[in-house]
């Protein structure tokens, strides 16, 4: 299998395989524009469903319980405070954490007290909690905050490192869409938003912009002095270095989420509600929509940016006139456009020639030997 | 290609043995550590896995000014002072995000220490009524002669001329000032009481803060009975004093116990508070500290009534030499959480609202007072933004749980690598382990060194750490192998590769390191412990892959075993699609993806038939060229395309 793969590789390293993402960028930017107003549409509908770090409240954690049952939890704070409607959920093997609204410390002890005996526990075993309100408002204010900052540094880090502000332009939209992704998911499966997952959201900041700057590098190296040859626009030289990032691509992601996964699997369905399972989902969800986005978004988007800049669109225009050309002349036009004429620049008409310039890089062997002239 | 050239070999030999020396220079220091100091070989946990109680405070200032730094670092202090003296271990204190406050107490605190934790601290100028030695005094013997106590503080001066008097010039500690006043001598007279004379005359109103009848026998007993060497009495909080009654105190550093009247103005008409070097009427600089005060316009109008009052009161040596003394000593009290900071004398009026505490003070020492003045300035009350109790039994089971998921993450990324890179994949594999041993090398360290604790989201970094460490293992190889597929030798491959391979990684975890910094400066709660295992174990990864993989892809693309192209090296030239380059003999060489004879039936071709079948070749080449649209050759790559 592995073999096959890196056939598949090589082919695609080589241009014999190629899937045209750059060409199709119309659909793509379709896919990704469809997925957000989606995510949108179900944080309109579903709301995310904010933690008690958010909007303030008590917790209990129940430790060591000789049940977990959560209906037992429900009856017992209902029974001390019949007003509330604790949630309930489990929390590693034994464990129980109830949310309530916030309370008064007599409160707190009343229902510690009572959670005590209906578990049968120790006071060691309850721990208890009481969040501000503007806790939840604290962090998603910092994150807000953090969000711009990292934002600006890394723009000028990749538009000096690129030296092209579009690829530091795409790689944001791209971080964006990855984003409002993840929130849409996480809304979707209606997990509570903890700091926790705040603190994923943000690490996709950075893996979205990482898996991007691998693709970006490969684009950058593959269209070097693309306006020095050409046989090939500047979308044709991207699409060729996503192609041969592909297998990087996917090799690098799978690599990423599989510890991910193992977090968010045993977060899941052994630990339960945590740091670790909220953390877990939203780096899986977001690593995986990174990786997708870096490829189908983020390198198509960054052609069609660069298709706007006048030398890249000119470029573009002469490399297919002339390949048109080649195509209608064949051979005979092309040893034709073997004279090196010598080009008035801005006169549209008169293009220059694609063998006549020096195909950077390429060895024209005989080609680059002086030429009798025929006629 | 595997030659036994040995001066590269050692090149490549050299990052690896400093990369050992780093780590075993690393556990080294933690074996010392541990034998002489308090290391511990495995890292400290944070609250959440260790259990315990974690309170996030919030400073909030009266009028929404900002908080400095300082201010926060003040309150800390505070904090600690009142944590620490009521015997709590090991008790963490932070700033968090600027403005607020993280404690961190291990176990279960009690209901008292928590309080403590919780409430304000304010400052209060209040005119010392009356002061003593720390130590408690039995109930019959009352020889209150305070004159073994310590001096005061400093002195307060003014800083302009206009009405101070001008022999005073060098500001010496003991300034004899305005020793004018009629009053103290008078004491002297009076041997009889030997208490202060408030008591005979409770009924009496006080006239003003100054006066003893502040001091009511209940006052005077609660002063006898204070301790002020032990430490429970030092460590302030109590809730803010009332300011309208006296206050029975301790000097923060125990040395002296004092009765204080009611508050004359609140720290918060302090303007600013500053430090320098004491200057002289005519400007000259001393070489002694001092504390420059400046007040507000309603301080220094409250300033002005105070020092006017107290101006007139007997100094420290008239006072404390009087039997009996019916009057206050000139000294008022700058009290901070409840416990005096500094209490100078005042010889003079001072009506312009600027000060200077001067004394035996040391740069240190001054800059600490300022510090706490300018704290007073900007009295802070603390938001109780969340409080939690954190169960031992849950932290650890998700602690557990947490490496197993870290090792069942780690175990698959092993796997995985090694069916897409082979053998290549136990580099991978060493790699990582090499890192994950780095990585505990540095957080226990750091622990030990820097009270870092790893934290549940500590955890998940280094977790996450896995997928990106062998990220840049999986760009670097793959590097390597598109250049094996551009015809390079192995050798070749790994240094084109990971010149290319380099700037990749090291943009991309540029990337990564600013948001983790990002996170760290920026964010609050368990965001930090996060970022902070993020960033370091990015640059570790840095480290690894500079100082170890690719020093070890250097030393193996020389083994006969990769070279070659063995069908497990991951650098199957089958798999890529390339044949090895290789010797065919008599001079010649055979480029990757060639055959030995460029005929198919292995002889030699003549040199018409090599130009056609070279001709044809470059016909067919042109033609895919044209209809594919791509170019299989690499324009960076393009020196070796000897096709």
């Amino acid at each position: 299998m592995a073999s096959k793969f890196s056939t598949w590789g090589n082919d695609l390293y080589t241009g014999k395989k190629s899937y045209d993402i750059v060409g199709k960028r119309k659909s793509y930017f379709t896919v990704a524009i469809i997925c957000v107003v989606l995510s949108l549409a179900v944080l309109g509908i579903k709301k995310v469903n904010l933690g008690i770090e958010f909007h303030g409240g008590s917790q209990f954690t129940v430790t060591n319980a000789h049940s977990t049952d959560q209906q037992l939890a429900i009856d017992t704070v209902t029974a001390v405070l019949p007003d509330e409607q604790p949630r309930v959920s489990n929390v590693g093997t034994n464990a129980l954490r109830i949310q309530t609204n916030a309370l008064d410390e007599e409160q707190v002890i009343a229902v510690r007290d009572a959670l005590m005996k209906t578990y049968e526990v120790t006071e060691d075993d309850v721990a208890s909690a009481n969040v501000g309100p503007s806790w939840g408002k604290d962090v998603s204010g910092k994150a807000l905050q953090g969000l711009v900052v990292f934002i600006i540094l890394v723009m000028i880090v990749m538009a000096l490192y690129f030296r092209a502000w579009r690829m530091a332009a795409a790689a944001i939209i791209a971080l964006f869409h990855d984003l409002i992704l993840t929130i849409g998911v996480y809304a979707l499966i209606g997990w509570e938003v903890t700091p926790a997952t705040v603190i994923g959201l943000l690490t996709i900041l950075g893996y979205s912009i990482y898996d991007t700057v691998v693709v970006f590098d490969k684009v950058k190296e593959n269209t070097h002095e693309i306006t020095e040859q050409h046989l090939f626009t500047y979308a044709e030289r991207a699409n060729l270095a996503v192609n041969q990032t592909l297998v990087r691509s996917i090799n690098t992601s799978v690599v990423a989420l599989l510890p991910v996964g193992s977090i968010l699997f045993i977060g899941t369905f052994i630990l339960g509600a945590g740091t670790l399972r909220d953390i877990a989902l939203s780096l899986f969800v977001g690593m995986a929509v990174g990786a997708y986005s870096s490829i189908f978004l983020a390198t198509p988007l960054e052609v069609a940016l660069r298709m706007g800049e006048p030398v890249i669109a000119q470029h573009t225009q002469e490399v297919l006139e002339q390949r048109a050309a080649r195509k209608a002349g064949g051979a005979d036009q092309e040893s034709d456009a073997k004279d090196p004429s010598v080009v008035s620049v801005g006169a549209i008409g008169e293009q220059p020639s694609a063998t006549g310039m020096i195909v950077k890089g390429g060895h024209q062997g005989n080609r680059a030997q002086p030429k009798r002239k025929k006629k | 290609m595997a030659t036994t050239n040995t001066k590269p070999k050692a090149r490549g030999a050299r990052p690896i043995i400093g990369l050992f020396a780093i780590i075993l220079v690393l556990f080294g220091s933690l074996a010392a550590g541990n034998k002489w100091s308090d290391a511990s070989w495995t890292p400290n946990l944070a609250l959440d896995l260790e259990g315990g109680t974690q309170i996030i405070l919030q400073a909030v200032t009266a009028n929404n000014e900002p908080v400095t730094s300082e201010d926060i670092n003040q309150a800390i202090e505070i904090i600690r002072q009142r944590v620490d003296s009521s015997g709590v271990a090991e008790t963490e204190i932070t700033s968090q995000g600027g403005k607020n406050i993280v404690v961190a107490i291990p176990g279960k605190p009690s209901q008292e220490t928590l309080n403590l934790v919780r409430e304000s601290a304010q400052m209060q100028f209040r005119p010392v009524l009356f002061f003593g030695n720390p130590q408690p005094v039995p109930a019959e013997q009352t020889t209150d002669q305070p004159e073994t106590t310590p001096g005061p503080d400093g002195e307060i001066t003014g800083d302009n001329a206009d009405e101070a008097n001008t022999d005073e010039a060098p500001a010496t500690e003991e300034s004899p000032a305005t020793e004018d006043s009629a009053e103290a001598p008078a004491t002297e007279e009076t041997p009889a009481p030997e208490e202060p004379a408030a008591p005979e005359e409770p009924a009496a109103k006080p006239t003003n803060n100054s006066d003893l009848a502040w001091i009511t026998p209940e006052i005077m007993d609660e002063f006898k009975a204070l301790d002020c060497t032990a430490p429970e009495n030092l460590k302030g909080g109590g809730g803010v004093a009332d300011p309208a009654k006296p206050l029975v105190t301790c000097e923060a550093d125990g040395s002296t116990k004092y009765i204080l009247g009611p508050m004359d103005f609140a720290g918060s008409e302090i303007k600013r508070a500053s430090s320098g070097l004491e200057q002289t009427q005519s400007g000259a600089t001393l070489n002694s500290w001092a504390v420059n005060l400046e007040f507000t316009k309603d301080g220094t109008r409250a300033f002005r009534e105070v020092t006017t009052r107290l101006s007139e009161l007997p100094n420290y040596e008239t006072w404390i030499s009087t039997p009996n003394p019916t009057l206050a000593p000139n000294m008022f009290a700058m009290a901070l959480d409840n416990l005096v900071i500094a209490a100078p004398q005042v010889s003079i009026i001072i009506s312009d609202g600027k000060a200077e505490i001067t004394g035996s003070y040391t740069n240190e020492s001054a800059n600490m007072l300022a510090n706490q003045l300018n704290f007073g300035a900007l009295p802070l009350t603390f938001e109780v933004q969340s409080e939690e109790t954190i169960s031992a039994t849950l932290g650890s089971e998700q602690l557990q749980k947490g490496l197993l998921a870290g090792l069942i993450g780690l175990g698959l990324v092993v796997v995985y690598s090694l069916v897409q890179y082979r053998v290549l994949g136990l580099v991978t594999v060493a790699s990582l382990m090499v890192a994950a041993l780095l990585t505990y090398g540095a957080i226990t360290v750091l622990s030990w060194l820097q009270g870092y604790r790893l934290s549940l989201p500590g955890v998940a970094g280094v977790i996450l750490a896995v997928g990106i460490t062998a990220d840049s293992f999986i760009v670097y190889f793959e590097r390597i192998r598109d250049e094996l597929r551009d015809g390079r030798n192995l050798e070749g491959a790994v240094a084109v590769g990971w010149d290319r391979a380099k700037r990749t990684i090291i943009a991309s975890d540029t990337v990564n390191f600013i948001a983790a910094v990002v996170l760290y400066f920026l964010a609050v709660g368990g965001v930090r412990g996060f970022a902070f295992t993020l960033g370091l174990t990015t640059l570790i990864d840095l480290v690894i892959v500079f100082f170890f993989t690719h020093p070890v892809m250097t030393l193996l693309a020389k083994t006969k075993f990769f070279a070659e192209g063995h069908k497990l090296s991951g650098f199957d030239p089958k798999g890529l699609g390339i044949a090895p380059t290789r010797y065919v003999g008599r001079g010649r060489v055979a480029a990757a993806g060639q055959p030995a004879s460029n005929a198919p039936n292995g002889k030699r071709l003549t040199i018409a038939e090599r130009k056609a079948a070279q001709e044809a070749e470059e016909a067919a080449k042109a033609e895919e060229l044209a209809s594919v649209g791509l170019d299989n050759e690499n324009p960076i790559d393009a020196k070796d395309g000897d096709r």
